[in-house]
C-alpha cells in the first residue's frame, strides 16, 4: 500500500499501485508506520535528511475511502465509519507537522479532500501541470470539514479569495492555478518531472544539515493553530529558553 | 560610556540611530539604551503635543546581527534569561509607541535583529546591499514563542514564513518588498534613511492622536502584543474610550 526507501539523504514514501490511494484504516496505518520508521532512523543517526511523499499512477489520493464508509449498512453506521477515518487521519497530519526534517509532497495527479490535506501537510508541494487537480469535494458531496482540515487550509492557503475558491466554490485547481495562487511551490511538465523536482529539492534541503529537532520546533511554532487542531502539545516556553541556553 | 544610540529630531520625526560600525548585537546594555531612548521619545512627544513618527536606523554595515551570543555564552543559564526578556520589553515599547514606527534598514538584519526590524509598522530597506535573515535554523537555535507570535502576525503568507524561518533564506530588499514584508527598497544608505524620514513626515502630517494610534496597533496585533507582554485593553474599555470621543 505504501513503500519507504532512502535515496541519498531523502526518504521517499510512495503510495503504491495505480489506484485512487483511498485513505482507509490500512493505508493510514501503513503511512504512519513508514513515518515512524523515518523518525526512528533519524533519531538513531541525526544527519540532514528530507522526506518526499509521492504516489504511483494517476492519483495522489482521492481522499477517504467513502465506498467503505457507505457500505456500513445504515446512514448512522456510515457516519460512524467516516468519523473513524477522520479521527485516524489526524495523527498523520500531526506526524508530518512534527517530523524532524523538511517534507515535500510530489503531486502526480488528483488530490481530493483528505488527499489534498495530505499534500499540503508538507512544507513544500510540487505538482504536475499537464493533468490532475486539487479539489476539496466536501461542499459538492454535502459534508462539512473536520476542524483540523479547516485549520490546515487556513494556515497553508492564506489568500482569502483562494481559500474561498477552495472551500466555498469546491474549485478544481490545476497545477498552474495552484502555483499562481500559492498553494504549490512549483509546477512541472509531468509526474516524473514533478518527482524529480521533489527529489532535487529534498537533496538540497537535506544538505543544509539542519538540526531536525530545531527544524520541527520552528515549524510547529510557525503554524501553532494546526498543531493545536491535531493535538500536538505546544512547546513549553521555559523549556525552549533552556534549550537555547544549552545550545549556545 | 560611549553612546550606544542617539536620538535627533528632524521636523516631526524622531530619528533613533544605533551608533558605531559594529554588528549592534543585542545585549541588555544596548537594549536598555534603546528603551531609554524610546522613553525619551515618548515623553518629548507628549510634552510637544503634536503628532510625530519614529525612524530607527543604524550606522555601518549592520542594522543588527541579532543577540549577543558571545556575551550570553559566558554564562548561558543566567544570561539567556536576561537577554530574551530585555528584547521582549524593547519590542513591547515599540508596539505600544504612540506614533508610527519605521525601520530604516541600511545593513544586514539577522535573527533578533531581523525581528527588531519587523516589529516596526513600516520597513524601508536599502536595495543595493544588506539582507534580512532569520539565521536560527542554520545556527540550530529554536525561536522563542513571543518572537514567533510577532513573526506570525507580520508574515502572513505561509510560503514567506516558511522560506524565512524554515529555509533560512537571506532576503534582499527587492525580494522582501515583492513578498510584502518590506514597504520600500531604496538605493543607498543615506537615501534609505532620507526616505524613511520622509515617510515619517508624511505619516506625522496626518495628525493622528498618538494614543489612538497605539491602541489601534495593539488591536491589529492583539495576539502578538499579548505574547510580547504589551497590555491589551479589554473591549469594554476600548468602547468606552471610543464613546467618549464621539
Amino acid at each position: 500500500m505504501c513503500s519507504l526507501e532512502k535515496r541519498g539523504r531523502v526518504y521517499v514514501l510512495s503510495l503504491t499501485g495505480d489506484n485512487e490511494h483511498r485513505l482507509n484504516a490500512d493505508l493510514i496505518a501503513a503511512v504512519r508506520s513508514a513515518l515512524a520508521k523515518v523518525r526512528a532512523e533519524y533519531a538513531a543517526a541525526p544527519n540532514g535528511s528530507a522526506l518526499v511523499t509521492a504516489a504511483e499512477g494517476r492519483f495522489f489520493s482521492n481522499g477517504f475511502d467513502l465506498a467503505w464508509a457507505n457500505a456500513a449498512g445504515s446512514p448512522s453506521a456510515s457516519l460512524q465509519r467516516l468519523s473513524s477515518l477522520v479521527a485516524l487521519f489526524k495523527p498523520v497530519v500531526a506526524d508530518l507537522m512534527s517530523l524532524p526534517m523538511p517534507t515535500i509532497s510530489a503531486v502526480n495527479g488528483h488530490a481530493a479532500a483528505a488527499g489534498f490535506m495530505l499534500a499540503i501537510s508538507h512544507d513544500y508541494t510540487v505538482m504536475r501541470g499537464d493533468r490532475g487537480f486539487l479539489y476539496m469535494s466536501e461542499l459538492d458531496i454535502g459534508l462539512p470539514f473536520p476542524p483540523y482540515f479547516m485549520s490546515l487550509m487556513r494556515a497553508k492557503i492564506a489568500d482569502p479569495r483562494t481559500l474561498r475558491d477552495v472551500t466555498l466554490r469546491a474549485a478544481k485547481i490545476t497545477g498552474a492555478e495552484a502555483k499562481a495562487t500559492g498553494i504549490v511551490d512549483s509546477v512541472h511538465a509531468g509526474a516524473d518531472e514533478a518527482l524529480q523536482a521533489a527529489m532535487r529539492m529534498g537533496e538540497e534541503l537535506a544538505a543544509r544539515n539542519w538540526d531536525g529537532g530545531v527544524y520541527a520546533s520552528i515549524r510547529m511554532a510557525a503554524f501553532p493553530d494546526v498543531c493545536r487542531a491535531v493535538g500536538l502539545p505546544a512547546e513549553d516556553a521555559e523549556q525552549k529558553d533552556k534549550t537555547i541556553a544549552a545550545k549556545l | 560610556m560611549a553612546e550606544m544610540c542617539s536620538v535627533e529630531k528632524r521636523g516631526r520625526v524622531y530619528l533613533l540611530t544605533l551608533a558605531g560600525t559594529d554588528e549592534h548585537r543585542l545585549n541588555p546594555a544596548l537594549l536598555d539604551a534603546i528603551r531609554s531612548a524610546l522613553a525619551g521619545v515618548r515623553s518629548d512627544a507628549a510634552a510637544s503635543g503634536g503628532s510625530a513618527a519614529l525612524v530607527v536606523a543604524a550606522e555601518g554595515k549592520f542594522f543588527s546581527n541579532g543577540f549577543d551570543l558571545a556575551w550570553a555564552r559566558v554564562s548561558p543559564s543566567d544570561r539567556v534569561p536576561l537577554m530574551v526578556p530585555a528584547l521582549q520589553r524593547t519590542i513591547a515599547d515599540l508596539l505600544s509607541l504612540p506614533m508610527p514606527t519605521i525601520a530604516a534598514v541600511t545593513g544586514h538584519a539577522a535573527a533578533a535583529g531581523c525581528f527588531l526590524v519587523l516589529s516596526h509598522d513600516y520597513v524601508v530597506m536599502r536595495a543595493d546591499r544588506g539582507f534580512l535573515y532569520m539565521s536560527e535554523i542554520d545556527i540550530g537555535l529554536p525561536i522563542t514563542e513571543n518572537i514567533m507570535a510577532v513573526m506570525r502576525a507580520k508574515i502572513a503568507d505561509p510560503r514567506t514564513r516558511r522560506d524565512l524561518l524554515l529555509r533560512g533564506k537571506r532576503m534582499t530588499a527587492a525580494e522582501a518588498a515583492a513578498r510584502g514584508i518590506v514597504d520600500r527598497a531604496v538605493e543607498g544608505a543615506a537615501e534609505t534613511v532620507e526616505a524613511a524620514v520622509a515617510m515619517g513626515e508624511e505619516l506625522a502630517a496626518r495628525n493622528w492622536d498618538g494614543e489612538v494610534y497605539a491602541s489601534i496597533r495593539k488591536g491589529v496585533f492583539r495576539e502578538a502584543c499579548r505574547g510580547i507582554g504589551v497590555a491589551v485593553e479589554e473591549e469594554e474599555a476600548e468602547m468606552k474610550k471610543a464613546a467618549s470621543k464621539l
